[in-house]
């Protein structure tokens, strides 16, 4: 047993990619937070009146609560008070064409593998780039403007259409929804803001892209999606951040809305920088999600595959108010070395027939804390409404935690609602079995978690999925030069 | 078809029979050469613990090209013991003599490279990994070994087809080859599932653990059919068995008696058939 565990704290000792700093100068403002800081991103962003009042609303709620501590999680105090709450990549002097970006930016950008100049841009997917509080670039703005989509990054949909903002925003997430959400109304900086038109189904897969790269700054981005009758749409968001020692905070807000017979699929590879071997530095991850399926035989599926932060909170779930609509959840959850993450799904069902199902795999190792934790809600008037959920969990080492908190409150007799867990673990049988057939361990664990992660992996968009194998086998392996 | 020296291996309790072989006496006729490019294996004075037990008390054993070796005896004289440490299971630990094979140093490379250098072992109790398929374990063992010859991986339509030509050797279902690896399999499914990877590793030797237990007859000829298929002249096998009637369908060229650790008794494809007969209680009387 000593043997296999040596070899497996050796192979979960992966290193974190994208831990570099763009040497790019950054305008900020002040640390702290106070009406002023409000004000002031505000009138940065050259806001109308209405969202500054909104703005502030959001503020003086969130200082008269407190932050939570019900999740699983050991979180040391955060001083928000030392934290800036802005921070924009200074645009450079000199007359410029409007859509034209800072080659340093550009390069950031690549070497993520998100190329954002004409030429390269990922064929079939639109990307909107955001560095710190701004959006950098969005592109295939124009094609998808041809089909009446709005892809743009969440400030210009303020300035551009705030007749859509103002009726969506906060009706999924409102500003008293929680202490984060509470947070990031007040200060919310960029995020992408889409509208997909009745009947219109989106020709590529839209996607931002959120980059961390200030010193001693929160993200605090604000994501609407609306998709009309009969639209569909695939969604996916990728993050990642410098490697710091101190710890940095993102709290965000995803909102989306699903009207008569829409389709939305949100994809997220969350890979922000996870802190190192000891457990120093990383990103706290406190973000709320939540869609509502409001038309009849709507539908919101979540797809996530967490492998960075230090610490996760976060719970994508689904109001199911439409009838028959359907909910999904597909989640991986990965946590290494002394990551924390206390996360899983709300399935609110409401109108009658809706369905909602949960795949949760979460894979610990090291000296990580995973916990699922998942709300089933059916209320009185939801009849015939189905559940099910598959909560499983695999543990790579003695020193790690698994743990499940599934809450079901079911108040109709109609519901049927199934709950499934299992707990594994790799034994060093299975990795003999491996290498005997010439499987390295490193491959061999590479190829366990994979297979045991398939059934969420398989929900991904195509050109995220190799992508987000990758990663697995990488927060796992050790496998990076 | 085989040429061999017998490098002072069976000194200590070798009984030549009559009937032992025409190998046995080209071995012995060609003691003097001094290298020997069919020697596969050459185990010397192997002492092995587990746990700080030691099981395995000094066994000298060496397989040529193009021979089949049978290990027998009772259970608890160290014959899995024998299997583990030659495919470097970490379980057991080697603490005194020494491994050749093909002129290396066994005992020096990792489990995989072992694999890789063409040893492979069918597992007494062959190990569920759930959620992973067969198609994706056998391409990823494949072209780790492909890699460690330099070799580019295999491309799918060429690993498909090998597939279907080593499945038909075990006469295993399409079905077992897309499910996960020895999940939900039954017992002789899982011993024909071994043979059929040992098809397409084609290795060098091939250890085949206790292979006969747990089947009916009808798995037993299917698995000894698809090893006899198997057999070349390049290759070597030893089988590992408590019974001899595995032998009935997979002939060695030599029987060897295992019992607290040590090769008491080597011979002949005779010497099985003297087991059934007399069992492994003359063994303990010896003892005594």
């Amino acid at each position: 047993m000593q043997d296999s565990n040596n070899i497996i704290n050796e192979v979960t000792g992966g290193d974190y990619k994208y831990g570099f700093v763009t040497d790019i100068d950054t305008e900020t403002i002040r640390r702290g937070l106070d009406e002023e800081t409000v004000r002031i991103i505000s009138a940065k962003k050259k806001e109308p009146e209405w969202l500054l009042d909104f703005r502030l609303k959001a503020f003086r709620y969130w200082q008269t609560l407190e932050m939570p501590d019900w999740a699983h999680l050991n979180i040391p105090p955060i001083d928000y008070q030392d934290i800036i709450y802005y921070a924009a990549p200074k645009k450079k002097e000199g007359p410029k064409s409007r859509d034209e970006v800072d080659p340093e930016l550009l390069k950031t950008f690549d070497k993520l593998g998100i190329p954002l100049h004409e030429r390269a841009q990922l064929a079939g997917m639109a990307v909107d780039a955001v560095m710190d509080s701004v959006s950098v670039k969005t592109t295939f703005k124009e094609v998808l403007a041809e089909k009446g989509i709005i892809f743009c990054s969440f400030s210009e949909a303020v300035l551009n259409y705030p007749d859509l903002v103002k009726k969506y925003m906060g009706t999924v997430v409102g500003y008293r929804d929680n202490f984060f959400a509470a947070l990031n109304s007040a200060v919310f900086s960029d995020g992408s803001f889409v509208y997909i038109p009745k009947g219109v189904r989106s020709p590529m897969e839209l996607s931002t892209y959120f980059r961390i790269n200030a010193a001693n700054t929160g993200q605090f981005e604000r994501t609407l999606i609306v998709a009309d009758d009969d639209a569909y749409v695939s969604y996916l968001e990728g993050c990642t951040a410098p490697m710091r020692d101190e710890n940095q905070l993102h709290a965000a807000i995803v909102e989306i809305v699903a009207m008569e017979r829409a389709e939305v699929k949100y994809s997220t590879v969350q890979n922000w920088y996870p802190g190192d071997r000891e457990g120093k530095g990383g990103i706290y991850n406190f973000v709320t999600k939540r869609g509502l399926c409001k038309g009849e035989s709507s539908k919101i599926s979540w797809t996530q595959v967490e492998t960075g932060s230090a610490i996760t909170w976060k719970y994508p779930g689904c109001i199911l108010a439409g009838d028959n609509s359907i909910g999904e959840f597909y989640s991986v959850a990965v946590t290494n070395n002394y990551q924390q993450a206390d996360t899983g799904t709300k399935m609110i069902h409401l109108g009658k027939n809706t369905k909602s199902r949960i795949v949760s795999k979460g894979i610990s190792a090291g000296f990580s804390q995973n916990s699922y934790r998942g709300l089933v809600k059916v209320s009185p008037k939801a009849l015939n409404a189905r559940n099910h959920s598959q909560c499983d969990s695999l543990l790579l080492s003695p020193s790690c935690g698994a743990h499940t908190y599934p809450y079901a409150d079911i108040r109709n007799e109609t519901a049927v609602v199934e709950h499934e867990a299992t707990t594994s673990k790799i034994s060093e049988e299975q990795l003999f079995y491996c290498q005997q057939r010439g499987i390295g361990t490193e491959e061999a664990i590479g190829l366990i978690v994979n297979g045991y992660a398939k059934e969420v992996m398989n929900k991904l968009p195509m050109e995220f999925a190799v992508e987000a194998q990758r990663l697995l086998a990488i927060s796992l392996e050790g496998s990076v030069g | 078809m085989v040429s061999a020296r017998a490098g002072g291996t069976f000194s200590v309790d070798f009984m030549v029979s009559a009937t032992a072989g025409s190998i046995l006496e080209r071995r012995q006729r060609r003691k003097t050469n001094e290298v020997d490019i069919n020697m596969l294996l050459k185990i010397e004075n192997l002492h092995a613990a587990i746990n700080g037990k030691e099981i395995l008390k000094g066994i000298d054993l060496t397989v040529n090209a193009g021979e089949v070796h049978a290990i027998m005896g009772p259970n608890g004289s160290g014959k899995s013991t024998l299997s583990s440490v030659l495919v470097g299971n970490p379980v057991v630990k080697p603490t005194e003599g020494s491994i050749t094979y093909r002129h290396k140093d066994l005992l020096a490379l990792s489990p995989e490279d072992r694999s890789r250098e063409g040893i492979f072992l069918s597992f007494q109790y062959p190990v569920e990994i759930p959620g992973v398929s067969m198609v994706n374990f056998m391409r990823a063992a494949l072209n780790e070994h492909r890699k460690y010859k330099g070799l580019d991986p295999v491309s799918a339509s060429d690993f498909l087809k090998l597939m279907r030509e080593k499945r038909a050797i075990v006469e295993l279902d399409n079905k077992l080859a897309g499910r996960s690896v020895n999940e939900g399999f039954s017992g002789g499914e899982k011993k024909r599932n071994e043979i059929f990877q040992m098809a397409m590793l084609e290795p060098t030797l091939a250890i085949l653990d206790e292979t006969d237990s747990g089947l009916d007859i009808d798995a037993l000829r299917v698995v000894a059919n698809g090893v006899n298929q198997l057999k070349t002249p390049h290759n070597a096998a030893i089988v590992i068995t408590h019974y001899q009637r595995l032998l009935d369908y997979i002939k060695p060229d030599f029987v060897h008696v295992l019992y607290k650790g040590r090769i008491v008794r080597s011979g002949g494809a005779e010497l099985a058939l003297e087991l059934e007969e007399k069992g492994y209680d003359w063994l303990k009387e010896n003892e005594a």
